[in-house]
């Protein structure tokens, strides 16, 4: 079992998700978003940053990478692909993903811990119990999750909500618990199969406990799990 | 040779670019002819303030700069320390005041920029930044539009990088309003073998200009703007502004590390302050060798661009490297793999000479040595001011009639918590990534920021760290210099003792106001013997720094502002201590004796608006005594919570260490037992120095004590953790929810007067 | 050659928070006769590829059509 953990000019926590990914115990390994191969990678994660500064559209300009059309073939077959925050606007702008990210309600940067609701979902990534709270840091500018009416209606509909901004005690305050005004408090969607998944917030920063937590690491052992069952 | 200045021309144009009339003489007298153009520029930035120190060079000397884990002092893009196992740390910090009161998310933004580059020239890797703020006060609009500007600036940037922004401080005064300070501080990490300095060497190796294309930003910009002092026309100063790429930054880090690491280049400087200039004739006196640029060949992003424009543009993300023929093509390859242009512009030569060609023809031609090192020495007059005598004379226990009924305490300490200088910065480091990296062990809001030294996702996770603070309560400086900036050392020091480091070594940033004016240039002398005087008994050596002159404005200069930024060393990170009380039960033992010292203390301002009398005495032995008795008992893991006593003194100590743990405290100071009889607020609110609250359980107790006896530092055992208000004697009693609703909210509410719940209104609009 | 101005605005319906912000900021100047603000972005292309290779690049890059509308309007020859 191998995550690939894709690196664009910008990308600045590739090597936060490989520490986690090692910490686990997992093997992990750098792919560059030149190349058009990803190797023999089971896994792909797409880490957070300011891939090519954030420019035009958080993820606009990644989306192009080379690398990314192998991500996408990868996916249509079926494969396991993870994108988290940047990584998440870049599946979002190559329409891997549906919604767009808009800028966060409070026109600031925020950066802090945010518990979050495990939903019931088809995604292939996370399978704890609905209603779990995890803690998990947010670290974003453009987290502010929107899709249309008809689009939000299939999500619930068809169980690709993973993860939603919740208050402590799990519950959605009135008015919205989203530090960010995200939609429905969405924090986290799965595409309609269930192996492409997004979310804002940072499962690699609550791997180690000497600098988190813990509760980020169901995040990729739930995946090898998986793919340990599906091959077994 | 172009002679484009008449001998008539040539003194006038010294004159507006700032130079005095012995210096330019002295220039002609170096060239033996009338000077350029171009070289005028070049003379003039490096001999202005900004880079040559020509006023506080002298007075620097009095540092200590050496101890045995000095790697790297003073001199180089920025100093480096041994952190044990063949790791090392560099870090500096550096003022981007002036061009942040033109425009502060800018002026912030390449102030963390330009502190970065220094870090990574060295061939570290940043890891860290940290910021020291100053502001005028929160009730004026354009305070409030610099404060939140620069914070956005500062996490604009550093956020993009990937560079986690752990820790720093801010103070609001009205001494500040009419020029603000931002100080920004990075540290690097890399192994000890790795360590690159930036001197030039090997005739016919080549000059390689990496990073952006060269515009005409900041023209007199970073130089100019440092050595003048600032009026209402600032506004006007707009376009000389320099504006940051944080993208391209990102990658002059992976790609100059990258070319460090496989060995290929000879040297490496960063394009800062008077650009291409100083990096180059710096780089060239280190190496005792000369260079020769071709202008035509450096990228220009504008028209017409003119060879001094070339020269002394400051425009960013710019690195300059220094070649060998043969890696030429392996450098370019790396370069532009990170999609960085990297352009030969010239190359490195045996005559001492700086040439600045235009093509065939030579625009100037200088004796390398003599940009960076010539520059006069003054010597300024030094004059105690007057007004050091009358507010000395101030006491504030006669003077004031100070509240001592339990409700009108406690509902000072409320005002204390609400206090701009005092109240939680969350609203501020929120807005910051602080967590990037997976170093960060204790993040902001605690004494003092805890990494873990290492590489995680390379390989390299160690179990070592280290513990970092900026510091300097200017208030204090203004009050007495020699003991205010002993203070601010020794704050800085008490935080990482309190959060399980040994101090190892000091970086500063010395601003103040005009050195022409004899008051202002005695009040820097008397600041750096008192830091180095702490500094030499505690062998915690100035390795790197920056000195900021001229921040007055309307005349008037700011509190003199030495601040500065410690790390310390952890053996163990894991030996790690926070302010939060973790536990019902646990003992609070107070290390240190309070005193009756109310001058220049926030009680005074917040209760009085009066800022005067003495600031706290400082005991320079006490102080190393308190910091091993806190890293004995750490490393015996027998504390469960430590935090110094600072702004506010003990009452503030105590209420936010209830805050940060979600916990109350009873707390009685029996303050008639010694019969010293402090009055409550002296008791409460005084701001002695060397004392810290630490909690422990209570099998413990015995064991902290002995270790305090040990170290002959006082100690008291005065409360309890528990329960969910903070009680002291009879004299406070408040909830801790109420406490910590006033800390946490009090910033926000300033900056937002008028909006307190943004975020609701707007997802309603 | 042709010059285009590109004006890349959020679609009806999406919350503009730049836009909020400013529009309640120059009320508290008071102005209050604003209506509405909204902020969007200008792009200018200097191209021999005509107007419907600058839609395209909207479509593909410069806009984001989940989210954004955009305008082109040619503005002479380059």
């Amino acid at each position: 079992m191998r995550f690939g953990v894709v690196v664009f000019p910008g990308s600045n926590c590739e090597q936060d998700v490989v520490h986690a990914i090692e910490h686990l115990g997992f093997a992990a390994e750098y792919l560059w978003h030149g190349d058009m191969d990803l190797g023999d990678v089971d896994a792909v994660v797409l880490p957070g940053g300011f891939s090519y500064g954030d420019y035009i559209r958080c993820g606009a300009v990644a989306r192009f990478s080379p690398i990314m059309a192998e991500v996408s073939r990868f996916a249509e077959r079926g494969g396991p692909v993870m994108g988290i925050c940047n990584g998440f606007q870049i599946l979002a702008e190559a329409h891997l993903l549906p919604g767009a990210m808009l800028r966060n309600t409070g026109l600031k940067f925020i950066c802090h811990a945010q518990p979050l609701r495990v939903e019931e979902s088809v995604c292939h990534w996370l399978d704890l119990p609905a209603g779990i709270v995890l803690d998990v840091p947010v670290n974003h500018n453009e987290g502010n999750y929107y899709c249309d009416a008809e689009t939000l209606a299939r999500l619930h509909a068809g169980g690709q909500v993973v993860l939603r901004y919740c208050e402590p005690d799990g519950s959605l305050a009135v008015g919205g618990s989203a530090p960010n005004g995200a939609l429905d408090d969405i924090a986290g969607i799965c595409n309609e199969r269930g192996n492409v998944f997004g979310l804002m917030p940072h499962p690699e920063r609550v791997v180690d406990p000497v600098t988190g937590g813990t509760d980020g690491a169901a995040f990729f052992t739930t995946i090898v799990r998986r793919l340990a069952e599906v091959a077994g | 040779m172009r002679a484009d200045l008449s001998p008539e021309l040539a003194p006038r144009l010294a004159e507006e670019l700032g130079l005095k009339p012995a210096e330019y003489e002295h220039v002609v007298e170096i060239l033996d002819r009338t000077p350029t153009v171009t070289e005028l520029y070049m003379y003039s930035l490096m001999w202005s303030e900004h880079c040559s120190y020509k006023h506080s060079r002298k007075a620097l000397r009095m540092f200590p700069t050496e101890g045995p884990a000095v790697l790297q002092g003073p001199g180089e893009n920025a100093g480096v320390i041994g952190v044990g196992d063949g790791w090392a740390v560099a870090f500096k910090m550096e003022s981007h005041n002036h061009p942040s009161a033109i425009e502060p998310y800018q002026g912030a933004a390449t102030g963390v920029g330009g502190i970065i580059r220094d870090i990574f020239t060295m061939g570290a890797r940043p890891i860290a930044i940290l910021d020291s703020l100053r502001f005028g006060t929160l009730d004026k609009p354009r305070q409030r539009y610099l404060f939140e500007g620069a914070v956005a600036g500062i996490g604009g940037y550093g956020n993009c990088l990937g560079v986690p922004t752990v820790g720093g401080e801010v103070y609001f005064e009205e001494a500040y309003e009419g020029n603000c300070l931002i100080n920004a501080m990075a540290i690097g990490l890399m192994r000890e073998e790795d360590l690159m300095r930036a001197v030039a060497a090997g005739p016919g190796n080549l000059l390689v200009l990496i990073g952006s294309t060269t515009g005409r930003d900041g023209i007199g910009g970073a130089s100019v703007l440092a050595s003048q002092e600032f009026d209402e026309k600032a506004e006007e100063k707009r376009p000389s502004v320099q504006v940051g790429d944080p993208f391209t930054e990102k990658l002059l880090i992976e790609a100059c590390l990258e070319l460090l690491s496989r060995d290929l280049l000879v040297a490496l400087g960063d394009l800062g302050a008077a650009g291409l200039t100083s990096s180059a004739s710096e780089m060239a006196s280190r190496g005792g060798v000369g260079l020769e640029i071709d202008v035509t060949l450096v990228p220009q992003r504008e028209d017409a661009m003119k060879p001094f424009e070339i020269m002394v543009s400051e425009s960013q993300e710019r690195m300059l490297a220094v070649v060998t023929p043969e890696s030429l093509g392996e450098v370019q390859d790396i370069c532009e793999r990170w999609g960085l242009p990297a352009t030969v512009i010239g190359q490195v030569t045996d005559t001492g000479r700086f040439v600045i060609r235009e093509g065939d023809e030579v625009v100037g031609d200088m004796p390398a040595a003599t940009l960076a090192h010539d520059a006069p020495i003054y010597d300024p007059a030094a004059e105690r001011p007057a007004y050091l005598d009358e507010l000395h004379a101030f006491d504030p226990l006669a003077e004031f009639d100070h509240p001592d009924e339990p409700e009108m305490l406690t509902s000072t300490l409320f005002d204390l918590l609400a206090s701009p200088n005092i109240c939680s910065r969350r609203w501020i480091w929120e807005q910051y990534d602080h967590q990037v990296m997976q170093g960060t062990v204790v993040l902001p809001g605690s004494d003092a920021a805890v990494l873990r030294i290492g590489l995680p996702g390379r390989g390299e996770v160690t179990e070592r760290g280290i513990a970092v603070s900026s510091d300097c309560n200017g208030r204090y400086v203004y009050l007495d210099p020699y003991v205010g900036a002993q203070i601010a050392v020794a704050e800085a020091a008490r935080n990482v003792a309190c959060s399980g480091g040994r101090p190892a070594a000091i970086t500063d940033c010395l601003n103040f106001g005009s050195p022409e004016k004899p008051e202002v240039f005695w009040t820097f002398r008397e600041a750096i013997r008192g830091m180095a005087d702490a500094c030499r008994a505690w062998e915690t050596p100035v390795i790197s720094g920056n000195v900021s002159f001229y921040n007055e404005s309307f005349g008037q200069p700011i509190y003199p502002t030495p601040t500065v930024g410690l790390v310390g060393i952890l053996e163990d990170v894991a030996h790690h201590t926070t302010l939060a009380f973790k536990e019902a039960g646990d003992v609070i033992v107070l290390l240190g004796e309070t005193e009756a010292e109310l001058g220049g203390s926030e009680y005074l301002k917040v209760a009085f608006d009066t800022v005067a009398g003495a600031p706290p005495r400082v005991d320079l032995e006490h102080e190393a005594a308190l910091r091993e008795v806190l890293l004995a008992a750490i490393g015996e893991g027998l504390l469960r919570s430590a935090h110094d006593c600072s702004e506010g003194g003990l009452a503030v100590a105590l209420a936010e260490s209830c805050i940060a743990g979600g916990v109350g405290a009873d707390v009685h100071l029996d303050l008639d037992e010694n019969g010293d009889m402090l009055p409550p607020v002296a008791a409460l609110f005084s701001e002695t120095q060397g004392r810290a609250v630490v909690s422990v359980v209570e099998d413990d107790v015995n064991r902290v004590i002995e270790i305090a006896l040990s170290h002959g530092v006082p100690y008291a055992v005065v409360g309890e953790v528990g329960g969910e208000s903070l009680r002291i004697d009879g004299l406070v009693d408040a909830e801790v929810a109420a406490l910590e609703g006033i800390y946490e909210d009090a910033l926000a509410t300033y900056v937002h007067p008028e909006e307190t719940f943004a975020s609701e209104e707007l997802r309603e609009g | 050659m042709a010059r285009y101005e590109v004006f890349v605005t959020y679609k009806q319906g999406i919350f503009d928070p730049p836009g909020a912000t400013a529009e309640r900021a120059l009320r508290n100047l008071g102005y209050e006769g604003v209506e509405s603000v909204k902020i969007g972005k200008y792009i200018r292309i200097e191209t021999a590829g005509g107007i419907e290779t600058v839609r395209e690049m909207c479509e593909k890059l410069l806009a984001n059509p989940v989210i954004e509308d955009y305008r082109i309007e040619q503005v002479g020859e380059a």
